[in-house]
């Protein structure tokens, strides 16, 4: 990895976590949608880093995170599963379409229909995730699981967004 | 030892994955104890000091309100005033006032500059800590009620359990019947509680003012809990549900009172003693 791409990652962490803490925090939609959109920055992480790089930087950041929310372990438990998970799922479904591995994991590199359901789907594992071991339990499972799946929506059409935002042709060149 | 190498570097991303799982989880169970590190927290003096600038913004936009609740307050305190006054002139032979009892409880406000309503496990952070007084295991009351108890505190900041935490519980009365009872949280709803243990023989209506009843030494006597909402009796039921209007709305809290009771050592301990004699 170059050096260029190390800063640009470290920037967005640092952009990522602040938004998280000081906006998404006080942005709870009919009190059941949550929105965590620095789970974009584990999403975009590079494929080239190896996957115990990868669960190390997810348990950090889950854990900078956990500390704004009073919920220590966590978020840090969760973002360790979905990069855990995220190496598979990419190798599974990079060499099925044939894409070159190493492109970049954004959604102008990699097309609309795999990105978005490459983020859906660990989104939703990362919230079923929070949102269950928040509660300890399966008690009070159709509101924890209602909570997990409108939250999992909020923060899929924030990364898509932000996406389109961001990450267009003009800024990536 | 060649194979045993071989397989750890096979499976090290299992093996890393879980150890790391049991390192979340060893916080997590940690974290949920009663009190713990502050290091970790929201009053943690970083984490503090960032949550504090984002309050002072946040707090142009709901000026009207804190305005609105600080006046609620104020009249309800003249209220209470008035008829203190009225009290000192019926019983004008004055008893003598143990001044130790008068003084006996003691409030700290602080300003609310973080808190979450919407899990099952809440908690709020107040600009205030050891450098001012305050100590773990502390009451905190609003103007309206209860709302939690001191968890960890750093210099300057302060992290609270707030009512709304799954494992929250305070001792509280029927205001009118003075029947014993608990309230904790009912884990949806940031304005619901539940009264437990109301035996049935209990009259309970609904409209009934549960208070705190003092006997856990972290709340003065009197302090509101709630006014009850849903009264039901099932058949062969030993007690009654009761689902409880919290007084407090966490919502829109923002200044609260850290209760510090200066007999409360004296207290646990003499009650220490007894339980000690008692288990022999």
């Amino acid at each position: 990895m170059g050096n260029r791409k190390l800063v640009i990652h470290l920037v967005s962490f640092i952009i990522y976590l602040t938004v998280q803490v000081l906006f998404m925090k006080n942005w709870v939609l009919y009190d059941t949608a949550f929105c965590f959109i620095y789970i974009a920055f584990l999403l975009l992480l590079p494929v080239e880093l190896p996957i115990t790089i990868l669960m190390i930087l997810g348990f950090f950041t889950g854990l900078s995170v956990d500390i704004f929310y009073d919920s220590l372990g966590i978020h840090a438990s969760a973002s360790v599963l979905i990069m855990f998970v995220r190496q598979y799922y990419i190798r599974m479904t990079s060499s099925r379409i044939g894409m070159e591995s190493a492109d970049p994991l954004t959604l102008r590199q990699r097309g609309i229909e795999w990105f978005s359901i490459y983020a859906f789907v660990l989104i939703l594992i990362h919230h079923l995730a929070l949102f269950f071991i928040e509660v300890s339990g399966l008690g009070m499972f159709w509101f924890t699981f209602s909570k997990a799946f409108f939250s999992t929506l909020l923060t899929f059409i924030v990364v898509i967004i932000s996406q389109y935002l961001f990450y267009s042709k003009k800024r990536a060149k | 030892m060649g194979n045993l190498f071989q397989f750890l570097l096979r499976f090290r991303a299992f093996i890393i994955f879980g150890i790391l799982q049991i390192l979340c989880f060893w916080l997590i169970v940690r974290n949920n104890q009663y009190q713990s590190a502050a290091f970790f927290t929201t009053s943690n003096q970083v984490a503090g000091s960032v949550l504090a600038t984002s309050d002072d913004v946040n707090d142009y936009f709901f000026l009207g309100d804190q305005n609105k609740s600080l006046v609620m307050e104020n009249a309800q305190l003249k209220e209470a005033l008035a008829l203190k006054k009225l009290d000192t002139i019926s019983n004008q032979i004055s008893k003598t006032i143990d001044t130790v009892l008068v003084k006996q409880f003691e409030f700290l406000a602080g300003k609310v500059i973080n808190k979450s309503v919407h899990w099952a496990n809440n908690y709020l952070t107040i600009n205030k800590g050891y450098e001012d007084g305050i100590e773990n295991g502390m009451g905190v009351v609003s103007a309206e009620g209860v709302v939690g108890v001191v968890k960890a505190r750093s210099k300057h900041f302060s992290t609270i359990t707030s009512l709304l935490h799954s494992k929250a519980m305070v001792s509280s009365l029927i205001k009118r019947t003075g029947d014993l009872c608990s309230t904790s949280w009912d884990g949806e709803s940031p304005s619901t509680g539940i009264v437990q243990y109301v035996p049935r023989h209990v009259n309970v209506k609904k409209g009934d003012t549960v208070v705190t009843s003092g006997y856990n030494a972290i709340f003065d006597e009197g302090t509101m809990m709630g006014i009850v909402d849903v009264v039901e009796l099932p058949e062969n039921a030993a007690f009654y549900n009761i689902k409880l209007r919290l007084a407090t709305d966490f919502n829109t809290l923002s200044y609260v009172y850290v209760i510090k009771n200066r007999l409360k050592v004296e207290k646990d301990s003499l009650e220490q003693n007894i339980i000690q004699q008692n288990g022999q």
